[in-house]
């Protein structure tokens, strides 16, 4: 039991899954055999000093000192020792080897983005080499939300405004589910994704099909998928403002004062968003678009060039 | 006036609604607060049952998701705030405690009055979220989520914050009370357990309450005003919101488990007929626990971005208080060693608390466990796992209680075989719906889910179907229990044959001033084997205990009037 | 004057065995109340704290935003409004009843002052868009000093702490108020002796509590 998948728990998909699961196995080992300890004591006692006669009134128990001893330093060896176990591990499951490949991953209700260094994008599947150390640095772009994946027994809040990470090494080639586990509204329970390991090559070349130069323009629409809960590219209006027609036009700001929104108007209210306050807007844009690449980044501004 | 004619008792020494609404008396609170809560318990279970029903089968069976997280959200906040917490103390805790003290009444109960009201108006002002706008999320309120949906948070964190004052108060005259109104005898050590753990319950209410009143205060503020403590969009730090959210809310655990084990303490001595094992360890813990429970807090928050160290220290200090709750589950079995046991109904809650209070104890050493945690935060295994302590724990024990006190407030007792009856409906229901719910969240089954994989499936109905059992138990009990009071059976002066004050020294039901005179305190609660006499004639004791056999009382040490404050 | 049944003096309610165990069960629950309230503010600091240790910069430049010559003038007279109060009590252990009514209306007069200086402070922080949240808008000048220049990241939550815990605190001041205009009242009716002063030493402890609780704050607010 627990070399595979169980009745409790799904099959591990990374070597460090298994050695939590080794520790769950010799916890729920020991708690059950206490545990049924308990239960047989109880029922035994039940049975064999069952009330006989209604005026019978047992005498006091002299208390053993020895056994209370017993009880008390057997269970707090084996949580020590459980103590110390879980810690040894735990400092595993959030140290990642520092040769690891870094994705970056963004959560918004209810939907995930995975950004690869290479410029490719990914949102409904988070594709990773099998056999090497992934590191995946997670930030929100609005309420909390937590990353979770069963099967390698990994899971981080993610919060905004904030970065965290998990690791993991994926060893064998297949999906596995990611679950959102910090609720974060009506769809939270939607929010999922599927990791899907396949070997270096396979990766590679998936990696280089995505990061195929795309004309700037369509790159820039695929990555305005993370800015339209705030800026609409209708004219209607958001939390920010819409980005219809803004290219070229005097913005007036909060300040009273003007600018010509240019690129580098767009670009400096992007990776810098508190630099510039449009009037009428409140300074709530996050800072974490500062993390997108450069060709991103001019993908964005050329697509806004087209919103006229 | 302290001696009233017979068959007069503080049920109908006076009549009319004003003569309850106005009363100072703790019995009649008692009864007020059980009304209360009794209708918070029946609200939130209602509440579950539509959720277990929702979950079925994936998809939608009965509602949308915004209804859906909407219920469990409200099913949580009544249970949590409106029935758990103040179930044991504020309802057997003001029936039984100065009883059991031997006093006349509470130190302040004009202030117990209040407390009932406030806890009244902050339920009503909790339940105005449902028609001003929405509450999801859960009873953790986890910023900035909750700031950003509607305005419902204004009025749960508003009735939360009021509750909590009610919660305060109740525990500040529960310590007042056992520290000076003890009668003469009653030392320290003859206590009976139920009140050292309402006593120990009463220190973490007093010192943890204000601080999730700051923290919903603040939280309030937030969406009212955005003050930009919590919200990361203004600046602020969710983080902090959990921090400040669980101190209290960590401690508020043993609010709601320390009354229990007070409970049981008194249900294994007097149906063993014997000493509890271990009395000074299973008092004193408590007190322990209820200091220690502050340090923990941390163990909710794993993986949610604290320091690494912090986790570590946490996760420590959770098994410092896991091994005193282990030894106290021993020290209850062991007081059926050598005892003499009878399994009426109430005995059989005790048992059956031992059985899932352990699963929920055991299960929490397995969360505590650093890098188990990380898998199984946040999922059904979480929730398995608190109902195993919250019902398995609190709510067994208080039936237990309910059924070991009803025919003291009542005068009547209820039908025994329909109470066992209940007792294995609730048992085998509860264990049907919560165990499964460990097996599917350590398979990875998020908590607060409206949807989810078929693979889940088959867990997910058996814990529907374990609901429906559960109910009927409980339903059932509420049938025969409110039947009792119509036809059932008078109820003598002591039926259990215990050695607890409001059994041996006020009639049943109680007189309005509990005590024609002070007792003397001779033996200690569970000294069975000095009160031989009283069971000579059978197991039913049917005279109280003033000094045996017309003899006077003489207490074995002198009496002990007015200790100092320890 | 006694209870018939209990030849207790009048005042001791029948649950009680004595005035004394009376008196004790009213002081130590009030003792236990003081110490929820310092729970309750001591959330406040802790946030107040965090907050310090992470934007030290913006607290010291805020700091000067709030007016130490009157939030000094309001320790003042918090610190001379405990003194009437232990005067006051000092008084009625004696059996002077009128010493107690002077006292306990110049600790009413003072708590007024306290807020009156309150409302000052505040409305010239509103007035120059001071107030935290969606309003935050440092601007206009007064007596040669641009507002605008506190316009500062994380200036917003700076005043969020000033205004929630003076205001909080100032709510506790307002309670105080009312229940000197109560105990004012009764000890005017001639309620309270040297052999029952119970509300009086009650409130007392409570003042002192409130008096403390702003001598934390102002240097941390005003001074540092």
């Amino acid at each position: 039991m627990g070399e595979n998948g169980s009745v409790w728990l799904p099959d591990p998909g990374t070597t460090l899954a298994g050695e939590v699961d080794s520790l769950f196995w010799f916890v729920f080992w020991a708690s059950t055999i206490m545990f049924a300890m308990v239960v047989l004591a109880k029922v035994y006692f039940m049975v064999k000093y069952k009330r006989a006669n209604e005026s019978d009134v047992p005498e006091p128990v002299e208390e053993s000192k020895v056994l209370e001893a017993v009880w008390i330093v057997v269970p707090t060896i084996l949580v020590l020792i459980v103590f110390t176990w879980g810690f040894d591990v735990f400092v595993k499951l959030y140290s990642a080897p520092p040769d690891s490949y870094e994705i970056n991953v963004r959560a918004q209700q209810w939907s995930w983005e995975f950004s690869y260094n290479e410029g490719a994008t990914s949102y409904t599947e988070l594709y990773v080499p099998v056999g090497r150390p992934v590191k995946l640095n997670m930030t929100s772009a609005d309420v909390l939300h937590s990353f979770f994946v069963p099967a390698f027994r990994v899971k981080h809040d993610i919060i905004p405004n904030r970065y965290t990470s998990v690791w993991f090494q994926a060893e064998e080639a297949g999906e596995y589910t990611i679950h959102c586990t910090e609720y974060c509204g009506t769809q939270h329970s939607g929010m999922n994704a599927t990791v899907v390991a396949v070997s270096e090559e396979d990766f590679a070349a998936w990696i280089a099909e995505q990061s195929q130069d795309l004309p700037p323009a369509i790159l820039g629409q695929q990555v305005f998928a993370q800015c339209q809960a705030c800026h609409s590219v209708d004219g209607s209006p958001g939390i920010g403002p819409t980005m219809q027609g803004l290219y070229g036009m005097e913005r007036p700001l909060a300040d009273g004062s003007t600018v010509v929104a240019d690129e580098d108007y767009l670009l400096e209210s992007i990776i810098n968003p508190m630099a510039k306050i449009a009037e009428g807007y409140q300074p709530v844009m996050p800072a974490g678009f500062s993390a997108l690449s450069q060709k991103q980044l001019d993908g964005l501004i050329a697509y806004i060039k087209t919103l006229e | 006036m302290s001696h009233s004619a017979p068959g007069l008792n503080y049920l109908n020494h006076s009549k009319g609604f004003k003569s309850w609404a106005l009363t100072l008396d703790h019995k009649r609170i008692g009864i007020m607060y059980m009304v209360a809560v009794s209708l918070a318990f029946l609200a939130g279970g209602i509440l579950a049952i539509l959720v277990r029903l929702e979950l079925l089968g994936p998809g939608e069976t009965i509602m949308g998701p915004d209804a859906y997280n909407q219920s469990f959200t409200l099913h949580a906040v009544l249970m949590v705030f409106a029935f758990i917490i103040p179930a044991i103390p504020a309802v057997m805790g003001n029936f039984v405690l100065p009883i059991q003290l031997g006093a006349k009444d509470v130190a302040f109960p004009r202030l117990n009055l209040a407390s009932l009201y406030i806890y009244l108006i902050g339920a009503v002002i909790a339940m105005m979220a449902l028609v001003n706008g929405r509450i999801d999320g859960g009873w953790t309120f986890y910023a900035p989520y909750s700031t950003s949906i509607g305005n419902g948070i204004l009025f749960v964190t508003a009735g939360v914050f009021v509750m909590g004052f009610s919660s305060i108060l109740t525990g500040l005259n529960f310590i007042v009370t056992v520290h000076k109104m003890r009668a003469p005898g009653l030392t320290w050590n003859r206590l009976p357990l139920f009140i050292w753990s309402i006593y120990a319950t009463s220190i973490v209410q007093v010192l943890a309450t204000p601080v999730i009143g700051i923290t919903v205060l603040l939280l309030f503020l937030e969406k009212a005003f955005s003050i930009g403590i919590f919200d990361p969009a203004l600046g602020g730090d969710p983080v902090l919101f959990q921090h400040f959210f669980w101190f209290y809310s960590h401690p508020a655990v043993y609010i709601m488990i320390l009354p229990a084990f007070g409970v049981i303490s008194d249900l294994m001595g007097t149906f063993s007929r014997h000493q509890v094992s271990g009395y000074k360890f299973v008092a004193l813990s408590s007190v322990a626990i209820a200091f220690l429970g502050f340090l923990v807090w941390g163990h909710h928050m794993f993986v949610s971005g604290q320091s690494a160290v912090s986790s570590v220290v946490f996760s420590l200090i959770t098994y410092l208080i896991g091994i005193p709750t282990g030894v106290k589950v021993i020290n209850w079995v062991q007081t059926m060693y050598k005892g003499s046991v009878q399994l009426k109904s109430p005995m059989l809650y005790a048992i059956m608390f031992l059985f899932t209070f352990s699963i929920g104890g055991f299960t929490g050493i397995i969360l505590g466990v650093l890098a188990i945690d990380v898998h199984l935060h946040d999922t059904y295994f979480v929730v398995a796992h608190f109902h195993y302590v919250m019902m398995g724990g609190n709510v067994i024990a208080a039936l237990g209680g309910l059924h070991y006190w009803w025919p003291k407030m009542f005068g009547k007792m209820y039908n025994e075989t329909l109470a066992k009856i209940a007792a294995f409906l609730v048992f085998f229901g509860f264990n049907l719906t919560f165990f499964p719910q460990f097996i599917m969240g350590a398979q990875g089954m998020p908590r607060r889910y409206y949807d989810y994989l078929p693979q889940y499936e088959f867990y997910h109905a058996l814990s529907t179907y374990g609901s429906w059992v559960l109910a009927a138990g409980l339903f059932l009990i509420m049938f025969y229990m409110i039947a009792s009071l119509i036809n059932g059976k008078k109820a003598g002066l002591n039926p259990w044959g215990a050695l607890t004050l409001e059994w041996t020294h006020t009639t049943t039901p109680p007189d309005h001033h509990n005590f024609h005179d002070t007792p003397v305190v001779t033996r200690g609660a569970y000294d069975f084997h000095l009160a031989k006499h009283l069971f000579e004639h059978g197991g039913e004791v049917t005279e109280l205990d003033l000094g045996g056999d017309g003899s006077a009382a003489t207490p074995e040490e002198a009496p002990v009037p007015n200790e100092p404050v320890a | 004057m006694a209870n018939p049944h209990t030849n207790q003096p009048a005042h001791v309610k029948h649950y009680f065995v004595s005035s004394e165990q009376q008196f004790d069960a009213a002081k130590m629950g009030m003792w236990l109340f003081l110490v929820t309230e310092i729970l309750l503010f001591s959330g406040m600091f802790v946030a107040y704290t965090i907050y310090r240790s992470w934007h030290p910069e913006t607290w010291m430049a805020l700091s000067t935003a709030l007016d130490w010559k009157l939030g000094g003038l309001n320790t003042l007279v918090l610190l001379a409004s405990s003194f009437t109060v232990a005067m006051g009590i000092n008084q009625i252990q004696r059996g002077n009843q009128k010493g107690l009514l002077l006292n306990l209306i110049l600790t009413f007069v003072f708590a007024g002052v306290f807020l009156v200086v309150k409302y000052f402070e505040y409305s010239a922080k509103i007035e120059h868009g001071l107030l935290p949240g969606a309003a935050f808008d440092p601007h206009g000048i007064s007596h040669g000093f641009d507002y605008a220049t506190y316009n500062v990241p994380y200036g917003p939550q700076f005043f969020s702490i000033y205004f929630v815990m003076t205001g909080i605190h100032g709510f506790h001041v307002l309670v105080g108020m009312g229940l000197f205009a109560w105990i004012t009242w009764k000890a005017k009716n001639g309620a309270f002796s040297a052999e029952y002063y119970t509300p009086v030493e009650n409130c007392g402890l409570y003042w002192h509590l409130v008096d403390i609780i702003w001598i934390f704050l102002f240097p941390l607010l005003y001074l540092i």
